[in-house]
């Protein structure tokens, strides 16, 4: 195949070259080339939230971001990095125990967004957590039980990180 | 059905006891494949990859109807990467579908095309990229053919046909009649029709459809999907791929969500799947783009509804005449049923003691309808629940009181043969006026705000033409651990979890001992599949007759070691005990272990739940669709933005029976999500279609609720009103669906109350409140 060309992830803390078509999404080179399908493939235009990694930090839907953009940047995935993180799993925690996980599909997305929400806002209100929501689609929940596991993972965190 | 007992309601809430008698049942219980899901490790059909795959795509008609001239696949087949390429002629051309009398669904058109994305042809290739392309390269030649989209229109003689075994485009078609419908409408004191317009809903699940196909050279075909229902598919897909069921294999994925639709059935991405399989001699996966799962069938049936309600003088309902045409799309799927469902749920929650009703279902050049979460309980409901405020204002009655005085009660027979056991309907009323202060808000609020009350019920399962029973079958391991098989599928609503709570409680072990299986047709026990609010119930029944046969069997080599007699024996946290003497106690697995190694007693063991053999015959519509009825009521309060119309939900107070909630952390999931749902079909979701062509096909334009639409946490509340109902696994009954069906109503009920406006069209959108306001503000400057 031509017009390949080499790209280099930082995606959970592993370095990953991939040799990829130009056009490809980040979301397709993460769920096809590195096998990571944690990430969900949903709308493909941006406005359900599921594809949501972090990259350098910030929350991004990557199905709308070329894969070549992220060459050298940190991605963090819904797997998270091989040693923990122990943010990502109080989340998971909360969301889980919370009743915040129905048919699961729009998780991965709503915990990547979560993560993104408390570290920039580790005391956020009911507002802050919705407007953060804003941008993920949940058919399942009503969201009610995931406005809940925030606001637990949050105090949780915070308990945690105040000693 | 044992006879029931009106006093039954009035242990309603004594039964918060019970919790305390279980481990296991009652407890608020994490959902069991959450730690999976919240870590992306769940693997959904899209997420599966096989050595050798290849990747599909589907050519969509453009026309709404047309003559399918020629199919020229050569550019496409001729494609580097490309590796077939089907039509319908690939295809025995035998029709499936659900109900016998409308099998109208082909894998791949032949001949003609009957609405706009109707599938024509699919390649496989080695990339979708190349797939997309290839598509792009096949050459179809239409004729197009007269069109038809308005049901109406398309009843009338001379309108074009869809079907040419269908005269007039009827689809399917319902009538019954339950007493004397004339003479009640005579005698009654005050009658008021009313029209109402619901509108196309999509299911709006996140997991677009996806399958892989692997047809192998010895014949057996297996498909991998993410469906509710497997055993339907199995057939389906058996029927219209003329194979013996034998030669057929449907293993089930994570699902995504489902909502009834497109994971009910047998699809032509799963036809073609193992068709391009075939070609190739390699596995192929299809994924539909969301766009492409917006634009083909499976929503809700949009209708038109005229109810006409005779009562007397004190509000008491007479009779009841409801006539509805549904516009039905191009193909049956479950439409058939969802006719009769329509009627049927008139007979609930009130006490209609006369009723006749009338359904048409039309075919039309649209995608086609069949069910979504409430199925056409949603819309009837809505209808019935505006009317019946409307009648209360013609009469001067309280709407609260005007639904007490309809209230079906326990061990009631409704005039089309439902046997009503648990039923606290009037409590649910009361509960909800309690929790939203109901009577300290209505009439009492600000101008542009209002509260408005609505109700629903729904059955825990039905008794179907075809196969309606489930059953369940539990293997003991040596580490005391439970294999739990059962052909019932978790789509989310938490089916794994309270299946394995239930075997769990029975043979005193923990939720995480039970293993609870996907659904594979080779290895699991048939099974009707996720719908109809049927699991917990009928399957539920099952698994605990199964775990209450491997404790029967369990106690008994246990009886034999420990020489006691196996009725004294109790299963509790992992022990078999007895209950004579406490001491005296061996671990469950010492005897699993026992009767395997020494004895060669291996404990598998079987439970099924039939529902008794009562019948619905559907051509009279008489008889007792469910084991057990649920009802549910709500308030909803809103404020109205008079400038633009915006209406924001503030407010939403709802409370069910559903039996006894074996997880209530669960059944707060499944009502606030059915509860939101009806939200948006309420405001916003509208699938907008112009001759045949969805303008609005995607996330962007189609308008599910978002976190941002929904009220505070504090103002959110739903409250389980419980009773015991016997016929229900641990006193259960149906948690989904039933909690959303009176939401529409509420919210209509509401806008009126803030604003004065009554609208009887869905959605209820920002323009037709400031139409309805700038209306009223006209005829007050009129009457000065």
């Amino acid at each position: 195949m031509n017009n390949l060309i080499t790209v280099s992830l930082n995606v959970n803390g592993v370095r990953e070259e991939v040799s990829i078509r130009p056009w490809r999404t980040l979301l397709e080179v993460l769920r096809e080339n590195l096998a990571l399908t944690g990430t969900k493939r949903s709308c493909g235009e941006g406005q359900c939230g599921a594809c949501t990694v972090l990259i350098d930090g910030n929350a991004v839907n990557s199905c709308l971001y070329l894969a070549v953009e992220a060459d050298g940047k940190e991605i963090q995935t819904i797997e998270g990095p091989v040693e923990g993180d122990p943010a990502l799993e109080k989340i998971q925690q909360s969301f889980v125990a919370k009743g915040a996980i129905q048919c699961g599909f729009c998780t991965p997305g709503m915990v990547i967004a979560t993560k993104s929400l408390l570290s920039e806002n580790p005391k956020p209100s009911e507002d802050d957590i919705r407007n953060a929501l804003v941008g993920h689609l949940c058919r399942c929940t009503g969201y009610v039980q995931i406005v809940e596991a925030i606001q637990d993972a949050a105090s949780q965190l915070e308990h945690e990180q105040g000693g | 059905m044992p006879p029931v007992n009106s006093n039954m309601n009035r242990a309603a809430d004594m039964h918060e006891d019970l919790r305390n008698e279980y481990d296991i049942i009652g407890q608020p219980t994490p959902k069991k494949d959450g730690a999976l899901k919240a870590r992306g490790r769940a693997e959904y059909a899209d997420d599966i990859s096989m050595p050798g795959m290849l990747h599909g795509k589907l050519l969509r008609s453009p026309h709404p109807h047309a003559k399918i001239l020629h199919i020229d696949t050569s550019r496409a087949a001729a494609l580097p990467g490309v590796r077939a390429v089907i039509t319908g002629a690939d295809f025995p051309g035998i029709q499936y579908g659900n109900l016998p009398q409308t099998r109208d669904y082909l894998p791949l058109a032949v001949d003609v095309v009957r609405y706009i994305g109707e599938e024509v042809a699919a390649v496989a290739a080695i990339d979708e990229d190349t797939a997309e392309e290839a598509i792009e390269l096949l050459v179809v030649e239409y004729e197009p053919l007269p069109t038809v989209f308005d049901p109406e229109e398309a009843m009338t003689s001379g309108a074009p046909l869809l079907h040419s075994a269908a005269p007039n485009n009827i689809s399917a078609q319902t009538a019954f009649q339950f007493g004397d419908v004339d003479e009640a409408f005579s005698s009654a004191d005050h009658v008021r029709a009313d029209e109402f317009d619901t509108q196309p809903v999509k299911q709006g699940m996140l997991e677009p459809h996806a399958c892989v196909g692997q047809w192998e050279s010895s014949g057996k075909v297996t498909l991998w999907a993410c469906k509710m229902s497997p055993y339907v598919v199995w057939r389906q897909l058996a029927m219209g791929l003329g194979l013996e069921l034998a030669d057929v294999r449907i293993v089930q994925t994570f699902v995504g969500g489902g909502f009834s639709g497109g994971k009910q059935e047998a699809m032509p991405m799963d036809f073609c799947a193992v068709m391009l399989s075939k070609k190739t001699g390699r596995p192929v996966k299809l994924v539909h783009t969301m766009e492409e799962v917006m634009i083909i069938g499976h929503m809700r049936h949009p209708m038109k509804i005229w109810l006409r309600t005779g009562t007397d003088k004190d509000g008491r309902i007479l009779v009841q005449h409801c006539k509805l045409i549904a516009n039905g799309g191009a193909y049956s799927s479950i439409g058939g049923f969802s006719m009769y469902l329509a009627g049927a749920m008139l007979n609930i929650p009130y006490r209609i003691p006369n009723l006749k009703f009338e359904a048409y279902r039309v075919y039309t050049n649209n995608g086609f309808c069949g069910a979504l979460r409430g199925h056409t309980n949603t819309q009837i409901c809505f209808a019935r629940d505006s009317q019946i405020e409307l009648i209360a204002a013609d009469l001067g009655i309280d709407p609260l009181e005007i639904r007490h005085r309809n209230s079906l009660q326990p061990g009631e027979e409704t005039a089309n043969g439902f046997r009503i056991g648990t039923f606290a309907f009037d409590e649910c009323i009361e509960r909800v006026a309690e929790i939203s202060d109901w009577r300290g808000k209505r009439g009492k609020l600000p101008k542009y705000r209002g509260i408005g009350f609505g109700c629903g019920s729904h059955i825990s399962g039905a008794r179907l033409m075809g196969h309606s029973a489930s059953a369940a079958d539990i293997r003991m391991r040596e580490d005391g651990t439970v294999q739990l098989s059962t052909g019932s599928t978790d789509v989310g609503q938490g089916a794994d979890t309270v299946l394995s709570m239930i075997a769990a409680e029975v043979l005193g072990i923990e939720v995480d001992d039970v293993r609870f299986a996907k659904v594979d047709t080779d290895q699991t026990p048939v099974d009707p599949g996720t719908f109809g609010s049927r699991v917990t119930f009928f399957t539920g029944n099952a698994v605990k007759r199964a775990a209450e046969d491997a404790r029967r069997q369990l106690a008994e080599i246990a009886a034999e070691h420990m020489e006691v007699s196996p009725d004294d024996l109790q299963f509790r946290r992992g022990e078999i005990i007895n209950r004579l003497d406490n001491s005296q106690r061996v671990p469950l697995k010492d005897i699993v272990r026992r009767g395997a190694f020494s004895l060669g007693r291996l404990v598998a063991a079987h439970g099924e739940y039939a529902a008794g053999d009562e019948m619905v015959d559907f051509k009279t519509g008489y008889g007792n669709l469910s084991p057990a009825y649920n009802p549910s009521a709500c308030a909803i309060e809103v404020e109205i933005d008079p400038e633009t119309g915006q209406v924001t939900v503030v407010g939403f107070w709802g409370a069910d029976d559903s039996g006894f909630p074996l997880n209530p952390l669960a059944v707060k999931g499944q009502v606030i999500g059915a509860t939101v749902m009806s939200m948006g079909q309420a405001l916003y979701e509208n699938l907008i279609r112009i001759d045949g062509e969805v303008m609005n096909p995607s996330f962007r334009d189609y308008k599910m609720p978002l976190a941002t639409d929904m009220p505070k946490l504090s103002s959110f509340q739903h409250s389980n009103v419980i009773t015991w109902e016997p016929e229900g696994p641990f006193g259960a009954k149906e948690a989904g669906q039933g909690a959303g069906t009176g939401v529409i109503a509420a919210i209509a009920n509401a806008i009126y109350d803030a604003t004065g406006v009554r609208l009887t069209s869905l959605p209820m959108s920002p323009e037709s409140i400031l139409r309805g306001i700038r209306r009223l503000q006209e005829e007050e400057k009129v009457l000065g």
